[in-house]
């Protein structure tokens, strides 16, 4: 059975120009996505496109068939509003049917505004309330130490998410617990909800800040798929201390008009955009 | 004087004698329920290796310092930083195991009530939340630690099982009663000691009232450390020939619904009597039921829409109108209103 279930992680090793061109259809099922459901976050989706595309099919020890498999690493979207990038990356690997991307955020949908992990395969961790998805693998790292299990914990915060005070005591205990089973990644696209994160709450300097609280860090192209693929390896040779990979993003990444626009954060394209955007990725309007 | 044992069920014997006794709280054996929780889950861990203990920088106050040096590998002290406990907390139930959540009431139930709303209740994890210093039980340490809304805040919740025992051994046995309990509960204890009234035969069952006393002129349901009052209440009340119910409701959620109307029915008068405020909690939740179901006359016993204060533990109760008195004033009222 683990034999099995080896086998078919080092099936999905995918080679860069396979992830750049997975990551290219995880954008284009985003936009499609909050097109279809008319409301959903665009911006944080795109910016972490390709590091989720990175984890989901060449990282992570993952069996889709077998979603609740105990010895598979764990991924949480910390930023959980973002979810329509973890969604589309879930359904493109094959955990559920692509049909169901067109139901998000509709009644009876198991693919809810932000997600939901008794009800969507592959989610490990229901998200959402910024700043707890963070504890949540510090506590998935700590159990996976105590019941001497060799899995990997990945999370995904938000730099807007810094500004949660819970962060910092989840970073605190992951120093104590020299927590190397656990990475956090931050997409660090430098804008929030109500806009440039440096007008709202300023939360420089990052990488200094996760250095005093006893993190490694490493900074990295949030966009460049071999930083990406060669950080996500490095950090599973690093041993006694947690790592933080601060990947610098775009927010809005691959559609001109949102990038780097605040307004962008959480709204649904028109027709007119929606095509524009499709077009931009490679796609068609559907 | 005028006791009748026969009337009384599942109290120790040499309590149900000692119920008029004016120095009863003084005289009773006494313990802190946090501590009769620390001694269960250490039994607990000896045989359930899914059973952690995560700690708030309150492992020494709790007694869970003892399952820490034990079991060093199973007890996460994560210092005061509740809100990443409560969420941890729920990340290890993902995996499997059993993690009791000890700390504060105050912090349990609205510090760290986001993590326990969306990271717990939510997805419904398997997470004990182990709060002690629930209502208002820390007499002397004030209003900032008295948390008299815990039980209304965490029956609020949807999917929550709330339970509020009433001394030591009913509190080791709501102890293991969670752990094998699928799903997240809210246990809430005693900071000062309170009069142990049961041994370990008590036929604790979640969602399951307890009746400890026959009678038929008006019911008193009572919690956590109320129920001693209630006792008490009801034996002076009996010294005056009336003859009055008493149950432990100490789930207050799920409620034991067919219980409550069964003392509706048969005593046409309820009063009920908690150390915690009277919007939420029990009293809500039976006033809840009866409107509902069978509206008889009914009065609630509990915190009034106040602050308390520092002081000592039973001068504070007193003063906030939660002692025998004021149960003994409002029992006659709902009877009167009977008539």
């Amino acid at each position: 059975m683990i034999d099995q279930i080896q086998m078919q992680v080092l099936d999905n090793k995918s080679s860069v120009p396979e992830l750049e061109q997975m990551a290219r259809q995880i954008r284009r099922d985003i936009i499609d996505m909050i097109y279809t459901a008319k409301a959903g976050h665009p911006g944080g989706s795109l910016s972490a496109a390709d590091i989720l595309t990175a984890l989901y099919f060449r990282i992570m020890r993952i069996d889709p068939k077998n979603p609740k498999w105990e010895d598979r690493d764990r991924f949480i979207l910390s930023k959980g509003h973002a979810c329509p990038v973890w969604y589309a990356t879930l359904a493109n690997r094959r955990y559920f049917d692509r049909a169901h991307l067109k139901t998000l955020r509709k009644l009876n949908s198991i693919l809810q505004g932000h997600a939901d992990m008794k009800k969507t395969p592959g989610v490990d961790m229901t998200v959402g309330s910024l700043g707890q998805g963070f504890s949540a693998g510090i506590g998935m790292a700590l159990a996976a130490r105590y019941l001497k299990k060799g899995f990997h914990v990945w999370v995904m915060i938000g730099d807007g998410e810094m500004q949660e005070g819970a962060i910092w005591e989840a970073a605190m205990s992951g120093a104590k617990w020299k927590l190397d089973n656990l990475t956090a990644v931050l997409d660090k696209n430098g804008l929030q909800n109500d806009t440039f994160i440096e007008k709202v709450m300023p939360i420089e300097p990052v990488a200094d800040k996760w250095r005093a609280f006893g993190w490694r860090v490493i900074e990295i192209d949030g966009h460049n798929m071999t930083q990406i693929v060669d950080a996500l390896e490095l950090v599973l040779t690093i041993k006694g201390v947690p790592t933080i990979i601060i990947a610098n993003t775009v927010k809005g990444k691959g559609v001109s008009f949102m990038e780097n626009q605040p307004e962008w954060h959480g709204k649904a394209p028109n027709a007119e955009q929606y095509r524009q955007a499709m077009q931009e990725l490679g796609g068609v309007a559907q | 004087m005028t006791i009748h044992p026969s009337r009384y069920h599942h109290l120790l014997p040499e309590v149900v004698q000692m119920l008029d006794a004016p120095d009863f709280f003084t005289r009773a054996k006494s313990i802190a329920t946090r501590f009769s929780y620390a001694e269960a889950v250490l039994e607990l861990a000896e045989h359930n290796p899914r059973i952690v203990v995560l700690d708030a920088d309150v492992s020494k106050s709790i007694n869970t310092n003892k399952f820490a040096d034990k079991y060093p590998d199973r007890e996460f002290n994560f210092g005061i930083a509740e809100q990443n406990m409560m969420a941890a907390a729920a990340g290890m139930a993902t995996t499997g195991l059993i993690p009791f959540a000890s700390l504060y009431a105050v912090f349990a139930s609205m510090r760290a009530l986001d993590q326990v709303r969306n990271s717990i209740h939510y997805p419904h994890l398997n997470v004990k939340i182990a709060a002690s210093h629930s209502g208002i039980t820390p007499g002397p340490d004030g209003v900032t630690h008295q948390a008299q809304e815990d039980l209304s805040i965490m029956r609020s919740l949807a999917t929550s099982t709330v339970i509020a025992t009433a001394d030591g051994p009913s509190t080791k046995l709501a102890t293991y009663a969670a752990a094998d309990w699928d799903g997240p509960v809210y246990l809430s204890f005693t900071r000062d000691p309170v009069p142990v009234l049961f041994d370990m035969n008590y036929p604790f069952q979640i969602g399951k009232m307890v009746t400890l006393r026959d009678g038929a002129d008006a019911t008193i349901i009572a919690n956590r450390d109320i129920v001693a009052h209630a006792l008490v209440a009801a034996e002076k009340l009996a010294q005056e020939g009336l003859d009055i119910r008493v149950i432990d409701c100490h789930t207050v959620k799920p409620l034991d619904v067919d219980v409550i109307l069964q003392a509706a029915r048969e005593t046409g008068a309820i009063v009920t009597a908690e150390n915690n405020i009277i919007f939420g909690g029990l009293g809500s939740a039976i006033a809840e039921t009866l409107v509902e179901n069978y509206p008889i006359p009914m009065q609630r016993i509990g915190v009034q829409d106040t602050f308390a204060e520092s002081g000592p533990y039973l001068q504070v109760i007193d003063k906030y109108g939660l002692t025998s008195p004021h149960i003994i004033k409002a029992v006659r009222q709902v009877i009167a209103r009977k008539k």
